[in-house]
Parts: structure tokens; sequence; C-alpha cells
């Protein structure tokens, strides 16, 4: 039977220029991000790394006590622990503090994104193709061009982890803003409340917990990108585990895995207490 | 126009993708079914006019779908009206624009609404100051506003409680004190007791009453149950398929129902709570006064045909009640008005409802005697009197009893005198 036709498309060729033309065309940009990123990502290593170790483990204790109980605080300070006894505590302190910056500027851009999107539907009608591709693509295809901007290094990982990441908490976002209650917004409206006011005081406050949701599942995807954002150079745990494929090595392999299980869980488990904080006075009617 | 606090002016509210074109339509006296029929838009008010009085409870009563608490939103233009005005103390609202319409809300108008529409993440006092808070008023001087009327509703205590800790009832007293807060001149309310259970629904009702008595807002009432209407409208608007069908005080509604569907509406309403006893009275034709004497008083019931009459003071207050057996007895005896006059009269208030009356008619011996708030006599109700202030038709039948009454009573008159 008939084979394809001999119909060529070089749509791959026409992104290549596209991405060529980006980074000579808005290279300040690509630099201020560069800036940016790096400089979170710095900052927030440098105080984990001044922090004695002990005094962390004590926190983690504290914060798993204060949104959980005492049993889980405790169990996360031992998990934290046993990462130290595998000769892992710098490379867990990178990858806490590639994953934090990740998030925090997830949030940044994602929240006021969602936001936008709940106002406007021509908005969000351009934006929902857009973020299904961000979610669907193989991570490693944008792996490529962000070497092309950013070099390897940690500011690519976190390219690439804003990409794969970004999505829940811009759709959980809209989502929240738009589940507002209908009477909730009218009683805000009678009073006469400016869109800011509206915004601010009424809108984000009642969609919190739905967006803390979101908070939750980017923080574990950005988790889930560590070890990929090692190919392009991110350090941490990632990496080890990707230095371990390489040799072979199950031991190291294991080790760096389950290290990074053991992240995923304490920060799985905080940001959902932080998230049924916010929840405690919105039981449905 | 100025006596009017608000003025609704041939307004309609129509749903669809292009409102304003349909509007002519309604002008053209097309039907709300087939306006739906031939362009798809849904006529939620139809060409409604009303005038709302200063000070005044005003009930705006239909069944759901009636378009009632889509004219209520039209108030503070959460719905902006297709076509017609608006007038607020003259001025028409709808012409509003944004900055306007802003400060509108903020001062003279708030809303109470059916499930609340509380701001769960707020405690009590929180909610309460919410209006204040977006008028940038100080924290210390919004808190105390917001504490006086959270006591006002009876929540005193409850100010750092979240709206979820509280009952249903409690609820809609924060959305009460947070709307009473603003001092608005006009209290919207939508459907504001049907979520609570009939117990706590009345009183509720009895609070409103209340707090209305000591604030004399203007209340926008909507509601879809016409006991409560009726008991707590001045004045009752009936709406039926986005149209008012009839405007006017209860009384006058059960009187005199304007078609079939008010009637049908109003079978069920318990009449006793409606009437007061100053639709049932009766005008006194004779009154005695004590310094007349037993002559005059036989004389004016002997004219009259009466067998009883009130005896009063110069300035109308009731002394009590003179029988003209005991007037006779007393004439022959030689004693004074004064001796025989009969002071276990029982009274009651104009105000007084039926179902209040009833037992008390039953236990006097003599008629009701009905007196207003200076405590003078203003008329008297006998038993049959309460009795056909319960049936639904003509109240104006009572006045045909009390012919016969007097009738019989013309023949023991007669039979005495023999």
């Amino acid at each position: 039977m008939g084979s394809f036709p001999n119909i060529q498309s070089n749509l791959g060729d026409y992104v290549e220029m596209f991405v060529d033309f980006l980074d000579e065309g808005l290279e300040g940009l690509f630099d201020l991000i560069f800036f940016i990123s790096s400089r979170t990502i710095n900052g927030i290593e440098a105080f984990l790394n001044f922090l004695p170790w002990w005094l962390f483990i004590i926190l983690i204790i504290l914060v798993g006590w204060y949104f959980k109980s005492i049993g889980s605080g405790l169990l996360y300070g031992l998990f934290m622990f046993l990462v130290g006894t595998f000769g892992l505590w710098d490379e867990m302190m990178m990858t806490i503090s590639i994953v934090v910056s990740a998030v925090l500027i997830c949030l940044v851009l994602g929240i006021p994104l969602g936001v936008y999107m709940a106002f406007s539907k021509g908005f969000s009608t351009v934006m929902r193709p857009i973020l299904d591709a961000m979610q669907t693509m193989p991570s490693f295809v944008y792996l490529i061009p962000a070497i092309f901007f950013f070099g390897l290094g940690n500011v690519s990982a976190i390219f690439a982890t804003l990409i794969y990441a970004l999505p829940p908490v811009i759709r959980l976002t809209e989502l929240a803003i738009r589940g507002v209650d209908e009477e909730v917004i009218e009683s805000a409206q009678s009073f006469g409340s400016s869109r800011w006011q509206m915004l601010m005081k009424v809108q984000l406050p009642q969609a919190l917990p739905t967006i803390m949701a979101g908070v939750n599942q980017t923080t574990m995807m950005a988790l889930a990108m560590v070890v990929i954002a090692s190919m392009v150079g991110a350090q941490g745990l990632g990496e080890q585990v990707l230095i371990s494929i390489n040799r072979i090595d199950i031991a190291l392999g294991f080790e760096a895995g389950i290290s990074i299980v053991f992240l995923a869980i304490i920060i799985d488990r905080v940001t959902n207490g932080v998230a049924d904080r916010f929840q405690k006075h919105r039981r449905a009617k | 126009m100025a006596e009017n606090k608000i003025k609704i002016d041939h307004v309609s509210k129509i749903f669809g993708p292009k409102p304003k074109t349909i509007a002519p339509m309604i002008k053209e006296g097309k039907s709300k079914d087939e306006i739906l029929a031939e362009t798809g838009h849904t006529v939620g008010v139809y060409d409604a006019s009303m005038e709302i009085n200063e000070g005044e409870v005003f009930v705006i009563m239909g069944l759901s779908g009636s378009g009632k608490s889509t004219l209520i939103r039209c108030f503070n233009l959460l719905n902006k009206p297709t076509d017609g005005a608006i007038y607020v103390d003259g001025e028409n609202i709808v012409e509003y624009k944004t900055p306007q319409l802003k400060k509108f809300r903020q001062d003279k108008i708030a809303m109470v609404f059916q499930h609340f529409g509380l701001f769960n993440h707020r405690t009590i006092l929180g909610n309460v100051e919410y209006g204040l808070e977006i008028k940038n008023m100080s924290k210390e001087e919004r808190q105390k506003i917001a504490q006086e009327n959270i006591e006002l509703v009876g929540l005193k205590g409850y100010e750092d409680k979240y709206p979820d800790e509280l009952s249903g009832g409690m609820q809609q007293r924060v959305g009460l004190a947070r709307a009473l807060a603003n001092d608005p001149d006009i209290l919207l309310m939508d459907e504001p007791f049907s979520a609570l259970d009939p117990l706590i629904r009345r009183d509720m009702q009895l609070e409103l009453l209340d707090i209305q008595e000591r604030l004399k807002k203007t209340i926008v009432f909507i509601t879809h149950d016409v006991n409560e209407a009726f008991k707590i409208g001045d004045r009752v608007a009936v709406m039926k398929d986005g149209k008012v069908v009839q405007v006017g005080t209860p009384e006058s509604i059960l009187e005199a129902p304007a078609n079939d569907y008010i009637s049908d509406f109003i079978k069920d309403i318990d009449r006793s709570k409606v009437f007061q006893a100053e639709h049932v009275m009766i005008k006194p034709n004779a009154l005695v006064s004590l310094k007349d004497g037993l002559n005059v008083a036989v004389k004016e019931m002997q004219q009259n045909g009466i067998s009883s009459v009130f005896v009063v003071d110069r300035g109308r207050h009731l002394k009590g009640i003179v029988t003209i057996d005991a007037a006779i007895e007393g004439i022959k005896q030689k004693k004074s008005l004064e001796d025989v006059v009969d002071t276990d009269v029982t009274t009651v208030a104009k105000e007084d409802y039926i179902n209040d009356i009833i037992p008390k008619a039953l236990e006097s011996k003599f008629p009701l005697a009905v007196t207003n708030k200076e405590d003078k006599l203003e008329g008297f109700i006998l038993r049959v009197h309460v009795l056909s202030g319960l049936v639904a038709d003509d109240i104006e039948e009572s006045k045909e009893y009390h012919g016969y009454y007097q009738a019989t009573n013309n023949q023991t008159i007669e039979d005495i005198e023999k």
C-alpha cells in the first residue's frame, strides 16, 4: 500500500531559527532572568549552609510539629538525619535551594497569571493549550533551549523546572478564583468594594485553600524534575542519581533516590498541613 | 417625588446575548413566553413600577422564578436594568458611573443575603467591619461601630468566632449586623430567613421588626412566604412571571385580591394574624358621659336600639359600661350613673391582631372596647365581628351582623318597656 507521500515540513527548523532569534534578540532579558534566578538560588543556599545541621533538623521537627503533629516532626527530623549519614547533606541542601527557588518563581509568575485567566475569558482560552503543551511536552525537549539561553548549570535547571511545574499553580489559581461563592462576591460588591479590594480582601483569601493545593502540586513536580534537571548541570541529589547511573553504582543510586523520597514526603506533608490550616474555617455550607 | 425614597419606573431586566434589542418588544406588549420563543432571551423583570416610602418595610412577594430576586438586585445595581429608571432620593441610579455607584453602595444601601454571603475567612468582627474597612475608616473607629452592631443583633461574645462555628440563625444575625454597620438608609433583604428553620425564622422576624422600630430604615424585603410577607410588610408587592401584579397593604390585598393568582396565593393565609382590632371594630353611635346621668343613658340606648352603652369621661377615656337593665334598675333605686357603671370592661389596643383578641372576646361578657395610644375609646368589637374578620370574603358583612344584633336587641328593649 501507499507509503506517506514525499511532503516535508520543517517545523523543527523554524523553531530552531526562532530559538536562535530569541537568544540573540532577547539576550538582555535572559541575562536578567539568569541574574535573578542565580541570586535566588545562591541566597537560599547560603542561608541553608549558614544554619548548623542540628539547628536545621530542629527547625524541621518544629515545622512538622506545628503543621502536623510531634510524631510527624520527629519522623521528618529522623529522615533528615539519615540523609546526613548517607553523606548527602550538602547535596540535599543544594536540591532544597533549587526546588524552593523554582517554587518561589512559579508562585510569583503563576498566581497573577491564574488570577488574570479567571478574569479574562480570552486570555484563558489562549493560555489553556499552552499550559497543556507545557505539561505534556517531554521535558528533555526544553532542556536543549535551556542550555542555549542559560548555559549548563542551576539556572537552566530552574528554567526547565519552571516549564514543567508552573501549570498546576496557574490552573488551580484560576479554578479557585472562579469558584468563589457567587453570593460572597455579591455581598462584597454590595458594600461598594473596588475591584482591587474585592481581589485582595475577598477573592484571594477565599481562594487560598485551593491555591495552596496548587502550590503543593507545583512543589512535588519541581522535586520530580530534580533528576532530569541534573542533565543540564543542576547540582544536588539529582546529580548523584545521574552519576550512579553512569557508574552503575547501586549503593549510591539507592541512597540518593531514597533521599529524594524523604524530601518529597516532608515537603508534601508540610505544604498539605499549611493548606489544611487555611481550610480550617471553610467547611462547605 | 421627594416623599418617595425609592421609585422604580418601568424597569425591565432581560438576560441573553443582546438584551437591549429586546427592550422594545416589552413596550409592544409581547409576553415573556413570546419573547423567549422568538428570541431566546429570558425576561427576569417585566416592566415593573413601584414606589417605596421612607421608613416603611416594603415586601416583594412571589414564587421562585417570579423575578423578585432579580428585581431586588436592581436596587443596588448588582443587576443593571436593561430598561427603565430607578430613582433613589430623586436621583436616577441607573445612570451612575463607577465612582458614584461605589459611593452609593458604601453610604446609602446595604444588603442581606439568603445564604448569608458571609466571608468565612474572617471572624464575626471582621465580617461586620468589612463595609467600614473598605471606606478606609480607622481600625479603632470601625471596630467600635462593628461591636455596637454585633451587640444590637445579640451576638455579644462571638466577635472572634468564625461564621462556620455559628448556627444558621446566628449567621444571619451577622449578615444583618454587617449590613447595619454601614448605617444605610435602605436595607435590601433577599429572602433572609428562608434558609432558617421555622422557629428561628419567627424569632428573626420579630427581632427585625424590633430593630426596625428603633432604626426606622427603609427596608425592601423579599420572600416567597405569604405569611411572612403579611406579618412584617407595611406594604406588599406581589410578583408573577417578572411582572408586578398588585401593590398594597396586606389588608387591602386580602380584601381585594387583584386576580385569581393572588386569591390563590393568599388562600391559606392566617387572617387572624393580619387583621387588627381597628379593621373589625365598629365606631360607637352612642356614648354616654359620666356627668350625663342615667336618664340620658337610657334614652341613648333606646334611640340607638342597643342594650348597653360605653361610659366615658370628657376626654373620651373609657370609664366603663352600663347595661339597659342596670340603668333602669338604677333609676328605680335613684342611684347615679357612677354607681351602676360596670368597670369590668375588657379593652384591646387598636393595633392588636384578631388572633390575640379571640381569647379576650370569649371571656368578656360585654363588647370589647378598642382604644388608641392615648387610651381614648375608638370603637368596640362584638364576638361576631371577630368571627367575621376571620372569614375570607367580605369584611363588610360584619355590619349586617351588627344590624341583626341591633334588631334583636330592639325587641328586648321593647319588652322591657312593656
